[in-house]
């Protein structure tokens, strides 16, 4: 009893000290973000900083938020799980950041999401892409501003049956981690449902950042699958790809990589023609719909002016973070009688908000789940550029392949209809010309 | 499981066994004549492959022949070995030889994470690829299978010529003949007037120059990342302890027992391939403590 | 030992006042002790001049331990998971240990590597089991039957584990100021001459290999609860020898040391990691090859005068 309100004091004691959140409008926004400075998923980490730099400046340029700055406070990934959630913490409770934008990894979401339910900080989900988190929690605080795994994956499955419909083996080579087993298992999932004749002949698992993959293309050259699913990313897909078109094994399947579209200029010539590629939602550097579409074309020019690379898909997913962050704001204060909104008014104006990124429009569920749509594609070698680019390209809408609200993706998965592959709302475009 | 099977898991195991081995002979080297156990050994290759292949990528923007790539490889494995180990053993190691095992041990593990940064700053974080020797060679089709003439062929052999020139240059050569007398008995050879600080600055940019040169040829068939290097390093570390420390030509046979076991669990148990190496060591340590090739030591009171 | 009673008594003031002074660095204070508590297990077998460069395996057995009784939605308290931490890395110790503690300095740091790189391997392969390469999420426990909030929470666990610690380092001193603990610096400095002696040296550093487990295992456990997060990282190489540098950069063979050396080396990592982010390493790197040719016997050495004993 004695030990409980001695309890009660302290904690009051310790809460009296940390600031409490003003209602009233700030001098600055102050916004963490976590991304993958060091280690592999820097590929994916420094270009959605480099977006985030630019267009935050951008945003100051023209005021602000409300003519409130921004400024941003970046957090690397790459130190590790533990070492991420206390910088989150300090950077949410000492340099008092009002909203946070969580994060690259899956597991890094998934971990930081709870978390920021206990900081009570708006947490938006930028990159991740597990769809365990808003499928097994509900979460106040966190809502995710672009697609996850079952879209993705979906929209692969449904162009590969509609674009080779003849094939009957599959084989799958997949990072040794949660999102690279989730991607192949919901991949799988889909296929099945679109195609239950199928028969898969390999599921490898090669380790996280493995720098050989020789003897799993030995072994998969001598099952001869017809197709090979291959979600890696960053040096992982660079050295499978160079690796197995080195001993001409990328022409004799078909290969769908649903991540490729960040490795198709690094690869260069190594990617061979034929190859189906997703790029994680509608995020092509030519993309078809926005190719005359002033501001993207803008955008993309300044950002490869500035990093000397075309922009990938986190660039985008960046994009659309900061968009949604941005009307939102707008949304609450409009509801707010034009006052700096509060903490709940934000999170309120999430709900169903429609924001445009750099490509697509992107809407937010009652279940805090963007809807974005997805690009995939085949990929062409044209002279203009020294690296494969996208032919064929296929969009899908984000209502079509998303799993509805209160079903998870793998049971959903599992249930869809051949048919949808040939759904009237799908867009298909020739590659840019 | 077909002979089929096994034949092409022994051509996959010997071209992954041969590239484990050249790292770990330089890390078997340093140690029987140093008795150093050289962490930063991953560093050498990780910085060798980097050197490489921007040799590489120069070579390319250069417009010379592309044939030139290879002998790059020799030329950035030297140049490592002689500069980054050279520098390493003048300036730092020669100062801890007097201390305990475990501290040269930790000394060598700040010198790996200092090199970590170094690679960082100097190379960024973006994947390295240069393909240039992976596809100037070829395929050869075995079985129906295609291999690469670098991964199968290449490799391989200038591993086998690494190990022939070590055991030529320790046998029949004077340097190496005070060497392999440095390793047996350090003392005894100490009082028969070694010059001690020569041998181990020597041994030490071979040994460094070696895992360059692992590097080097890596990175004519692997992307380059950071983190590369520890990854290697305690692969490295499995083979030079199975074999027993020190031991070159065991080096060579615990890198293929170590390929052959991975790639034999890729066909056959692909959720173990990264558990074999490990636990190859294991078990071999847990019946020879020393190694499989070590001879015993007596303590000395 | 007098001596080491009052700067012990010195730092647990220093250190008990931080969650009112400073709130923030509470939890970074908690994980600093909670590895302090692992690198004491080093310590302990420092003593007998051997490196174990394999100990993440049982910073891991007791993180995952942790994680699986948590997972196992069985409602167990944090007094009753730190201990089934602890025991499950001691019971691994003990069996493993009847192979260990035949070998010595090298080959003691090998067998110790290559284990724990099998566990490391088994944690990240055995997906369905332990969630693969992104670990497991530990729910928030219970502290002595009070379900508390985020704040509550962070700050009693913070003198949970700092009453674990102040118990652990007396009863670890004890340890080592007893015959067993004595028989330790003598494997150190002459094994053979304590076999004559018809000491078993086995069965000192058997005892001493399950003890460092033990401490190792309490600290996996701490960190598992206080991050709410364990992954196999725990049980990677590059883990188990920064407990080795901590006790260095503490001074091999302090039980204070080895607390403050992981706080300084959890702060120094903090502020590198946020201000310095591509030299954190290097930073780390050279204090502890300066710490290594300068001040041998650590930083309590640094800080309080020079103290030397032999060397």
């Amino acid at each position: 009893m004695i030990a409980k309100a001695a309890m009660a004091a302290l904690s009051a004691a310790v809460l009296a000290i940390t600031p409490a959140s003003a209602v009233e409008k700030p001098k600055e926004l102050v916004i963490g973000i976590t991304t993958f400075l060091s280690g592999p998923a820097s590929v994916f980490g420094v270009p959605g900083k480099n977006a985030a730099d630019m267009l935050i400046a951008d945003l100051n340029a023209k005021g602000g938020i409300l003519g409130v700055p921004v400024r941003a406070i970046v957090i690397d990934e790459g130190a590790g799980a533990n070492q991420l959630m206390s910088e989150y913490r300090r950077v949410v409770l000492n340099e008092g950041a009002q909203v946070m934008l969580a994060s690259v990894s899956s597991a890094n979401c998934l971990a930081l999401s709870p978390v920021a339910e206990d900081l009570e900080v708006p947490n938006i989900l930028w990159d991740c892409s597990s769809p365990r988190i808003f499928e097994d929690n509900k979460y106040k605080y966190s809502v995710r501003t672009q697609a996850h795994t079952g879209a993705e994956m979906l929209a692969a499955a449904l162009y590969l049956v509609k674009n080779k419909p003849d094939f009957k083996t599959i084989a799958g080579v997949n990072q040794d981690y949660a999102a690279g087993r989730d991607q192949w298992g919901l991949f799988l999932t889909a296929l099945k449902a679109l195609k239950p004749d199928v028969q898969v002949v390999a599921e490898l698992f090669p380790k996280f950042g493995a720098p050989d993959y020789s003897t799993e293309i030995s072994r998969l050259q001598a099952l001869k699958p017809d197709v090979v699913v291959n979600t890696s990313w960053g040096g992982d897909l660079d050295t499978f790809v160079q690796q197995a078109a080195a001993r001409g094994f990328m022409t004799q399947s078909t290969f769908v990589m649903p991540l490729g579209e960040s490795s198709l200029e690094r690869l260069g010539d190594a990617m061979p023609a034929g190859v189906i590629i997703g790029g994680r939602g509608d995020h092509y550097f030519l993309h078809p719909k926005h190719l005359k579409d002033a501001a993207f074309q803008d955008f993309v020019k300044r950002y490869h002016d500035k990093t000397g690379a075309y922009p990938i898909y986190p660039v985008f997913h960046m994009a659309q973070a900061i968009a949604a962050l941005q009307d939102a704001y707008a949304k609450a204060a409009k509801d707010n009688n034009g006052q700096w909104p509060s903490k709940d008014q934000l999170l309120a104006a999430f709900q169903k908000l429609k924001f445009h990124g750099l490509t697509s429009d992107v809407t937010i569920r009652e279940d805090h789940q963007g809807l974005e749509d997805q690009l995939i594609g085949t990929t062409i070698r044209v002279p203009q550029y020294p690296f494969a680019i996208l032919d064929n390209i296929s969009i899908y809408p984000g209502a079509l392949v998303t799993t509805p609200i209160g079903d998870k993706s793998a049971e959903w998965l599992s249930k869809i209809k051949p048919a949808m592959a040939n759904d009237p709302s799908i867009e298909t475009f020739a590659a840019a010309k | 499981m077909s002979l089929d099977i096994i034949l092409l898991a022994m051509l996959d195991g010997l071209s992954y066994g041969a590239q484990v081995f050249l790292v770990a002979v330089g890390l078997s080297l340093i140690f029987g004549v140093l008795r150093v156990v050289n962490v930063a050994h991953g560093s050498f290759y990780a910085i060798g492959a980097y050197v490489a292949a921007s040799m590489g990528i120069w070579i390319a923007t250069a417009g010379w022949s592309p044939w030139l790539s290879y002998p790059a490889m020799l030329v950035a494995a030297i140049l490592v070995g002689v500069v980054v180990g050279g520098l390493l053993e003048a300036t730092l190691l020669r100062r801890i030889y007097g201390k305990e095992q475990v501290l040269q041990l930790l000394v060598t593990f700040a010198v790996f994470m200092i090199l970590e940064d170094v690679q960082k700053v100097t190379w960024g974080v973006k994947p390295y690829f240069v393909n240039t020797p992976l596809s100037l060679l070829g395929t050869v089709n075995v079985l129906g299978i295609n291999y690469s003439i670098y991964q199968l062929a290449v490799i391989p052999l200038v591993a086998l010529c690494v190990l022939l020139g070590l055991r030529f240059i320790l046998r029949y050569t004077r340097i190496g003949r005070i060497v392999t007398a440095v390793t047996e008995d350090r003392e005894a050879s100490m009082a028969m007037g070694v010059d001690s600080s020569r041998v181990y600055l020597f041994t030490f940019m071979a040994g460094a120059a070696l895992a360059a040169f692992g590097g080097a040829l890596a990175s004519g068939s692997t992307s380059l990342v950071p983190g590369m290097g520890s990854g290697m390093i305690i692969l490295s570390f499995a083979v030079a302890a199975t074999a027993g420390l020190g031991q070159i030509e065991g080096a060579a046979v615990a890198a293929l027992m170590i390929g052959l076991g991975r790639s034999i669990a890729v066909y056959l148990a692909p959720e173990f391939d990264v558990l074999m190496p490990y636990l190859i060591m294991f078990v071999v340590l847990l019946f020879k403590p020393q190694g499989l090739f070590s001879t015993l030591q007596t303590r000395k009171v | 030992m007098r001596f080491d009673l009052l700067l012990g008594a010195i730092a647990f003031c220093a250190v008990a006042g931080v969650p009112f002074f400073i709130p923030w660095a509470t939890v970074m204070l908690t994980i600093a002790l909670g590895v302090g508590l692992a690198v004491l297990g080093v310590v302990v077998l420092l003593r007998a001049g051997q490196i174990s460069f394999g100990h993440g395996l049982f910073y891991a057995a007791g993180a995952y331990t942790v994680a699986f009784l948590v997972q196992a939605r069985l409602g167990l308290d944090t007094l009753l998971l730190l201990p089934a931490g602890a025991l499950v890395a001691t019971v691994i110790a003990i069996v493993f240990g009847f192979f260990a503690v035949r070998y010595r300095d090298i080959f003691f740091a090998m067998i110790n590597l290559a284990v724990s790189m099998v566990a490391f391997s088994l944690l990240e392969k055995l997906y369905g089991i332990t969630g693969g390469g992104d670990g497991l999420n530990v729910a928030r426990p219970t502290l002595a039957g009070l379900k508390l909030g985020r704040v509550s929470f962070e700050f009693w666990m913070f003198y949970t584990t700092l009453a674990i610690v102040v118990v652990v380092a007396l009863a670890v001193g004890r340890y080592l100021a007893s015959p067993l603990g004595k028989g330790l610096e003598a494997i150190k400095s002459n094994e053979t001459r304590l076999e004559y002696l018809g000491v078993s040296s086995g069965r000192i550093l058997h005892i001493a290999y399950a003890v460092s487990a033990c401490l190792a295992g309490l600290g996996g456990g701490v960190i598992a609860i206080v991050t709410g997060h364990v992954a196999p990282e725990f049980a990677y190489w590059v883990r188990s020898g920064e407990f080795v540098f901590i006790a260095i950069l503490g001074g091999a063979g302090n039980v204070v040391g080895a607390f403050a050396g992981s706080i300084v080396y959890e702060i120094v990592r903090n502020y590198a990691a946020a201000f310095a982010a591509d030299y954190w390493q290097t930073i780390l790197g050279v204090s502890l090859i300066a710490i290594i040719m300068f001040a041998p016997q650590g930083l309590t050495q640094l800080r309080f005068g020079k103290r030397r004993t032999g060397a």
